[in-house]
């Protein structure tokens, strides 16, 4: 049973947008010296939130001589003063949780439940966490005094943007590195008003640098030769050009990239909690999760009952407004991505696999996909292949363990999986044969600054988060 | 009476076996006085793609084994080593060490191989945690192999580079395929003697002779390898081309002059795997 709801949209007076942005380079606000601008808007109604520069190769000379200026002082301050500062932040991030969770909604689609509960928490959580680090950096396994790299340049994409700030920032600068950040090109409000956050934390001018622009920004961000260390996350696509661009230098690289995991559910699994786990897999953040459970893998002899559970759970999702606290599923983030979706959900079908979308109704501006499940869908199926990022579910099936975890492997990829079954000893054999960074056995898409998150394969190298997180920071004192 | 030595052929070491070159070839290598050594097997594209086939069979068994028993393992490595202690000297002081130096690197090489022995099953414990997350569930990381591993052994330390790249790889439970000292390869071969009399599963240690710049870029490229271990790769050209190579795939990238050792060269080869439950009744 539906039941109605009136609508509650949470309200955006909480953000006070200015019409342009400038970049944020030295601790002050500046004109690009020659780049271009383009609109950023919210992917829900198409409106334009604000104008934003596309940056330059000078701007980012600027940005990188800025950082290399700061990491002078900034890694000879003590770790007690560089973690003070990363406190402040925190708190700052805390203190101004709404604003942030708003205006990251507004500019990313996704519903404020998820930004307000999830993505700022997670910010400020992260920040938090590496403040304690920065003194404490004898004890991250790289013997004693261990040094900073550098200038990190860090690219971040655009479905979890403030938090994947956060997941760059916090640990680079706790080891005491500083850095030159760009945000996605679709969403960059947030970062811009991180940059405010850095002001009002008093943070020594140029430790962080917020260059915004799209794809060309970022290559000179990467091949700019006074970058010490590229932290990237995004597509496996890009992440394969990045690990080109600085083959033959000394530059440390983390990759976080594509994933196509798969979300098993055996037969004695808890059927209402698997469901849930499910639809939590693959329609959080709309499907815009790198570590989504996109491949669902049933076993046959509940295949049925799970899906009938399945599509009537599905039909109870409410996509619309994100900001509306009842909602379930938000905007596609992009034009291109939506098309992206379409393109392979097409694909689906030519190929043979049978597709069931969520009866919703789909407001009429922005960009907006129906929950959506594929079935009857076999490995070399291209939506069983493919990084989708966008709400749509292909299934399997299999028989037998063994079975499962073949099909689980059988993927370029190796960032997530996940593990439905009561069976404690099934749970630690299945986790232990999986190629994947993560592996979430009954939950799914949980995260935690203390926990190293990061994939096998193809979805790229390097840890974010706890200690691990820390190490790709920091080399050892020679 | 006169006793007529019988001379070894110096062949490859894939899957456990000593198969001569796929493509029939060799190169001659001579010894200080530009005397003739041995026909070395060339190894080519071929024999590199058969020892990544053997690398990946060989890789799911010596992962699974307990680390307890890859130390064990690795350990009986080093007492037949010490059992041919003579022989490695002898055969260092061919390709031009002193005999001092030779017997310095064999016994530095032989208590290397004991020294990452002992690693087998204490990598999880300084490497892994248990992550205090802030919810109910019970979260933890562990290392894993990261998979089949290509590797360039240096040419100058043709045993200790060559035992230290070795090791410092499977004692994690990778396989390995390493592209031993071009110039001097036998100290490579009587190793492979060794891991093939010793307890190492077939396939788990591939030994190839020949020239890198022939067989590396095939290694760099291949799609079910998983990380590239570019220690002894001189040329900044090659080791461009080599890592640029590697990305197709992804692959982890041990890049030349890393001045890491221990600890820290295994960890390149290793992934962290966190798993997460959630606690409750």
């Amino acid at each position: 049973m539906v039941f109605e709801y009136a609508p509650a949209p949470e309200s955006t007076k909480v953000v006070n947008l200015k019409t342009n942005y400038e970049l944020f380079i030295d601790g002050k606000f500046v004109k690009s010296k020659n780049g271009s601008t383009y609109k950023t808007i919210n992917p829900a109604t198409e409106e334009v939130l604000a104008e934003i520069v596309e940056a330059s190769s000078e701007d980012i000379d600027y940005a990188v001589n800025s950082a290399r200026k700061a990491f002078k002082s900034w890694s000879k301050l003590t770790g007690a003063e560089r973690g003070k500062y990363l406190y402040r932040i925190a708190r700052l991030i805390q203190e101004r949780s709404r604003e942030l969770a708003v205006l990251e909604s507004m500019n990313n689609g996704k519903p404020i439940r998820e930004s307000r509960d999830i993505d700022i928490p997670l910010v400020a959580a992260h920040f938090f966490h590496y403040a304690g680090w920065a003194d404490k950096l004898d004890y991250v396994g790289l013997g004693k005094n261990p040094q900073p790299l550098g200038v990190a340049g860090q690219i971040i994409p655009w479905n979890f943007p403030l938090l994947m700030l956060s997941w760059k920032i916090a640990p680079a600068l706790a080891a005491g590195n500083t850095v030159v950040l760009k945000p996605a090109e679709t969403t960059p409000l947030t970062a811009l008003l991180f940059a405010e956050i850095c002001q009002q934390a008093e943070l020594p001018d140029g430790v962080v640098n917020i260059v915004t622009g799209a794809g060309e920004t970022g290559r000179f961000l990467v091949e700019h030769p006074e970058i010490d260390k590229v932290a990237f996350t995004g597509s496996t696509e890009v992440g394969r050009l990045i690990a080109q661009a600085v083959a033959g230098t000394d530059k440390k690289v983390t990759l976080e990239l594509g994933g196509k995991a798969a979300n098993i559910v055996f037969d004695d699994a808890a059927i209402d909690q698997a469901v849930e786990g499910v639809i939590n897999g693959i329609f959080f953040n709309q499907g815009h999760v790198c570590c989504a459970g996109s491949r669902l893998l049933l076993q046959e002899s509940i295949s049925d009952e799970f899906l009938n559970l399945l599509y009537e759970r599905m039909k109870t999702l409410r996509l619309g407004d994100p900001l509306d606290k009842n909602t379930d599923i938000g905007a596609i983030n992009s034009a291109a991505q939506l098309a992206k979706i379409h393109t392979l959900t097409q694909a689906g079908k030519s190929e043979g696999a049978q597709m069931w979308s969520a009866p919703c109704e789909i407001p009429e501006k922005g960009f907006w996909f129906a929950p959506t499940v594929f079935t009857n869908v076999t490995l070399s199926h291209q939506i069983a292949r493919e990084e989708i990022f966008g709400p749509v579910l292909s299934v399997l099936t299999f028989r037998t363990p063994d079975e499962a975890i073949e099909k689980a492997n059988n993927t370029p990829f190796g960032l997530s999986a996940g593990i439905w079954t009561e069976k404690g000893s099934r749970i630690l054999e299945v986790a232990h044969r999986l190629r994947a960074g993560v592996i979430w056995a009954n939950t799914f898409n949980k995260f935690d600054p203390t926990s190293p998150f990061g994939g096998y394969k193809e979805s790229g190298y390097g840890r974010e988060g706890g200690r691990q997180g820390l190490e790709a920071y920091l080399k050892a004192s020679k | 009476m006169s006793n007529i030595d019988v001379k070894r052929t110096a062949k490859l070491f894939i899957g456990g076996a000593f198969p001569r070159s796929e493509s029939g070839r060799t190169y001659e290598i001579f010894d200080n006085n530009q005397s003739f050594l041995a026909n070395v097997a060339l190894a080519s594209r071929k024999d590199a793609r058969d020892a990544v086939v053997a690398a990946r069979s060989a890789f799911s068994k010596w992962s699974e084994a307990t680390a307890y028993n890859r130390a064990q393992v690795l350990y009986r490595v080093s007492e037949l080593m010490q059992g041919r202690r003579e022989q490695f000297v002898e055969e260092l002081n061919l390709c031009s060490k002193s005999n001092k130096h030779a017997e310095n690197e064999v016994d530095e090489a032989i208590n290397l191989m004991v020294w990452f022995a002992g690693w087998a099953d204490k990598i999880a414990m300084v490497t892994g945690s248990s992550n205090p997350v802030a919810g109910p569930f019970f979260d933890f990381s562990i290392p894993e192999p990261t998979g089949v591993v290509a590797a360039i052994a240096p040419d100058k330390s043709p045993l200790l580079g060559l035992v230290e790249t070795i090791a410092s790889i499977v004692v994690s439970g990778n396989s390995v395929v390493v592209i031993a000292s071009e110039t001097q390869p036998l100290p490579a071969i009587s190793l492979a003697e060794v891991l093939a009399t010793s307890d190492v599963p077939g396939g788990v240690v591939n030994i190839l002779t020949g020239s890198y710049k022939e067989i590396a870029p095939w290694l760099a490229s291949h799609q079910d390898v998983n990380a590239i271990d570019l220690s002894g790769v001189e040329s900044k050209a090659i080791a461009l081309e080599l890592e640029k190579e590697a990305a197709i795939n992804l692959k982890r990238v041990l890049r030349p002059n890393t001045k890491i050792d221990g600890l820290a060269r295994i960890k390149t080869f290793l992934e962290t795997k966190t798993v997460w439950h959630p606690r409750g009744f």
